[in-house]
């Protein structure tokens, strides 16, 4: 069997980071497994602008943001293989690959999972009504658009107020379709606010909030939807409903990490972000398998993203040169305003960060990590939305012994 | 198309394409009329794919001796025809006094009707066999088991193909003429002539019998709604589990499917319809709950899907629902073959229904056996369920094998061009997914639909927009975004 000091699964944002960031601190016996003809993951098809800033100072499209890493991959020669498939992952780290070329099969010291996200479909919201053609998830519907020069329709009604669906709001409008209004089922919009403006405010799109479909009618194709409103507990109003002619339904309703292969490993899973359990390493709860990006948790930015990557490649290099890492043994834990944290769990003995999302808006919220009685550190926010991911950096000066952490919210 | 058939089967359903294959074992020239773009668009691929022990049925009925010698040789026709099967048994669950007098009853019509290996299990039994049931006893029926119904018709419908019968797709059956000495069929604005014709309409029975002249049926729709649970439920969930049935209606019931998923369901709603296949949330909501009872494995976060089917039943004045009606009106329709109500257990037995329909017909004129009649037809290899060995083995026969297009669902790009060019020469996007299972997993298609409307777009060189889904107008795309150069 082969052999690899790392293997990277998933050539995105996430994986090309990882792969860069643990080139340069000499851990150099790498692959990239890559399922696509290229690599650049999800940003292939993100040709909007807007990624970048965060991480190099500058507005960038999808594909000139992946670019960067892609070209310092290439530089440095680190090795890649793309129309790659890992078929099989197991918690002994053994990959195997489908390629045009053969089965192959890596015995790997570590393993990192970089896989991303995939979309919340109409079948698992469970949409009532007839099953035409013209329903897509904003990804699919930006996929026909953006890589293979297909218009998905020209009269369109957006369910959920994620980015990506108000991206493809943006993107069908200036193509010649015609977009009809956004419904989100929540009080509150669940994508950015710089897309609201940008997105549909710009093009006089109207958002409705509490609102939903209730109904989708058509044989062949989509004919109409209905929407209703909502109640406080999200449930249709009746005497609401309203009726909209439309062609196309596009879906932005949520993203769910993808972590069938980690499941195979015994990869151990936490319930609310969907993603893996880790220590401030990134390691997952199989020893030598890390994870990052939003195969761990879905962020905002890609920005982001990129850098839990490189921050995992520290703990991922030091993992194959010693052959293991400091016991964690601090668990975090949330209050109900607090969705997750990602790490769930740290050493205590080392500076990380915690990234975060709240459940639902809050204004004028202090969130307090706290260890026993010792209010650790505190951040004001004048609004914090489930939108945005929250980072809290901790120094290892300020924690006290090995106490669990609890991370909460004083309104 | 010739200028006469001996036989035109109205309907290429798992009934219709089964009396085809039958038929095809003789020296006939038969054509097969279906109005949708493929078989299994109604109620043969919408259901729950179960094949049926036989003792649900009243002794004495075509339901319960067909669906028994269904059951007994369906092993020879999954081998023969290479379809996913798992006899896997199955359990009705009861939990009162009188649940279990009423398994007593269903255990001996069963034993009357020549079901084989019924037994009923105590609790502990029951739980080694299902751990994650409810329930306090159950009637075990061992030869009860899955089967891929949109393989299984597909199948069915290649291997008449294969053997001379000639489906034309698209082609809705309007009217039915008898000329003195054959009949002049009018489907898709052609004229078809033919010297026998069988109804197999399913749930078009009713209409094509009054074409016929043969009128006075009442045929029903019971529609079932269905949730399809993600792939990793399926390992709570060995077979199928049904609630003790009442004498018309299974009730809701989680079954195993050839593939490892559960669907949940059905409810049955009686409706003039036959065309709407919506499903409502309260229906939804009320199948999880229900089944709940029974499998208490449920949750929101493994719904993949739902679906709907509708079955065709024939009642009486009364809304009895009857039994199935295969016959023959000479009187009114000659050389006519009218088959109405054929509804569950049609699935287990649509072998027996051909069987039984070329033996009416042979008592009319004299049938020669076809010596070229080959009943074996291969499926597609799937990726997914080879080993390691035969992985390395196909990808270098056929490197295509190495390029996972369905990530969801494992399958490769050598199988989605085996089934675009299938030789039924279905073009639709649905027909892809029945044939290899890509787009049906928890991603629904995210990740490979736009391969795979690039793949049939160029294999059968249409334009962007020219794609369907599932039927005629139900295009995937309207166009290009921009033409190329632009």
């Amino acid at each position: 069997m082969n052999k690899k000091d790392v293997i990277i699964i998933g050539g995105g944002p996430a994986g090309l980071a990882a792969a860069v960031e643990l080139y340069k601190k000499g851990i150099t016996d790498i692959l990239i497994l890559e399922r696509e003809k290229k690599m650049g993951g999800i940003l292939r098809q993100c040709i909007h602008d807007g990624f970048g800033l965060t991480r190099f100072g500058v507005t960038l499209s999808g594909p000139e943001y992946a670019k960067k890493f892609i070209d310092q991959v290439e530089e440095l020669k680190i090795p890649y293989m793309t129309d790659a498939t890992v078929v099989e992952l197991t918690e002994d780290k053994v990959v195997t690959v489908a390629t045009k070329s053969g089965l192959f099969k890596y015995q790997a010291k570590a393993v990192i999972l970089t896989m991303g996200c995939r979309e919340r479909t109409r079948g698992a919201l469970g949409i009532p009504g007839e099953r035409p053609a013209g329903v897509y998830t904003a990804g699919v519907a930006q996929a026909y658009m953006n890589l293979y020069n297909r218009m998905p329709g020209k009269e369109v009604v957006i369910l959920g107020s994620g980015d990506i669906g108000m991206i493809m709001a943006r993107r069908m409008t200036l193509e010649g379709a015609h977009v009809q209004a956004v419904f989100e089922i929540q009080p509150i919009p669940s994508g950015l606010p710089r897309n609201i403006q940008q997105c549909l405010n710009d093009y006089d799109i109207p958002l409705y909030l509490n609102h939903t479909v209730t109904e989708i009618h058509g044989k062949s194709r989509l004919e109409a939807v209905t929407v209703s409103q909502v109640d406080e507990k999200m449930k249709p109003i009746p005497g609401t409903e309203k009726t909209y002619k439309c062609d196309t339904l596009i879906l932005s309703v949520g993203l769910i990490p993808e972590n069938e292969l980690s499941l195979d490993a015994n990869v151990e899973l936490d319930r609310r972000t969907k993603g893996a359990l880790v220590d401030e390493y990134f390691q997952t709860s199989v020893d030598g398998i890390f994870a990052a990006g939003n195969v761990l948790h879905v962020h905002d930015l890609v920005d982001f993203v990129s850098m839990e990557a490189e921050k995992l490649a520290d703990g991922a290099a030091r993992y194959v040169k010693e052959g293991k890492l400091p016991e964690c043994g601090i668990s975090i834990t949330t209050d109900a305003n607090i969705n997750h944290t990602v790490p769930q769990k740290i050493s205590g003995k080392e500076d990380v960060k915690l990234s975060m999302r709240v459940r639902k808006q809050l204004i004028d919220a202090t969130i307090v990590v706290q260890q026993g009685d010792k209010i650790v550190k505190t951040k004001k926010m004048k609004k914090a939305i489930p939108a945005e991911m929250i980072q809290i950096p901790l120094k290892a000066s300020e924690l006290v012994g090995m106490d669990n952490l609890e991370v909460r919210v004083e309104c | 198309m010739k200028n006469l058939y001996d036989v035109i089967v109205i309907g290429g359903g798992l009934v219709g394409s089964a009396i085809a294959r039958e038929m095809a074992r003789y020296q006939l020239d038969i054509a097969v009329l279906e109005k949708n773009l493929d078989v299994c668009y109604e109620t043969s691929g919408r259901n729950s794919g179960v094949i049926h022990g036989g003792f649900a049925y009243d002794t004495g009925t075509l339901k319960a001796k067909l669906c028994v010698e269904g059951n007994k040789n369906f092993d020879q026709l999954a081998e023969e025809l290479d379809i996913p099967f798992i006899r896997c048994g199955k359990v009705l669950v009861g939990n009162t006094e009188e649940d279990m007098e009423s398994l007593k009853r269903t255990m001996k019509q069963g034993e009357i009707n020549g079901a084989r290996e019924l037994s009923l299990i105590d609790e502990e039994e029951l739980h080694r066999l299902v751990p994650a049931v409810v329930g306090k006893f159950a009637m075990f029926s061992k030869t009860s088991g899955v089967v891929d119904p949109f393989i299984y018709n597909i199948a069915l419908a290649e291997n008449a193909a294969m053997n001379g019968v000639e489906y034309f797709f698209n082609h809705e059956v309007t009217a039915i003429d008898w000329k003195g000495d054959h009949y002049e069929i009018t489907a898709g604005n052609e004229v078809f002539k033919t010297r026998w014709v069988v109804n197999s309409a399913g749930l078009g029975c009713g209409k094509i019998s009054d074409m016929l002249g043969i009128t006075g049926y009442r045929v029903i729709g019971s529609k079932g709604d269905y949730i399809i649970l993600d792939q990793r439920t399926g390992a709570l969930l060995p077979m199928p589990v049904y609630p003790v049935p009442s004498n018309t209606y299974m009730g809701i019931h989680v079954t195993n499917t050839t593939d490892g998923n559960v669907i949940v369901g059905p409810n049955a709603e009686m409706v003039e319809d036959f065309t709407y296949y919506g499903v409502p949330q309260k229906n939804i909501d009320y199948l999880a709950e229900d089944a709940s009872n029974l499998w208490p494995c449920i949750n929101k976060a493994d719904y993949i899907r739902n679906y709907s089917g509708i079955l065709p039943k024939w009642v009486d004045e009364n809304g009895k629902i009857q039994d199935f009606k295969i016959e023959m009106r000479e009187d009114i329709a000659p050389q006519a073959i009218n088959l109405v109500g054929i509804e569950s257990p049609g699935l287990t037995a649509a072998v027996p229904i051909g069987k039984y329909v070329v033996s009416m017909m042979a008592e009319k004129e004299e049938l020669k056996e076809n010596p070229n009649f080959n009943p074996r037809r291969k499926g597609i290899k799937r990726f997914f369920e080879m080993t390691e060995e035969e992985r390395k083995a196909a990808i270098e026969e056929n490197p295509d094998y190495g390029e996972v297009i369905c990530r969801c669902e494992k399958v490769t790009k050598a199988e989605i061009m085996e089934a675009i060019n299938n030789p039924l020469g279905v073009s639709t996007m649905v027909g892809i997914k029945y044939r290899t299972r890509s787009m049906m997993g928890r991603c629904q298609g995210g990740y490979c639909q736009m391969r795979i409307e690039q793949m049939i777009e160029e294999k059968y060189h249409l334009e962007a927009g020219e794609v369907v889904y599932n039927r005629p107008g139900a295009y995937v795309l309207t166009g290009k975004v921009r033409e190329e150069g632009k």
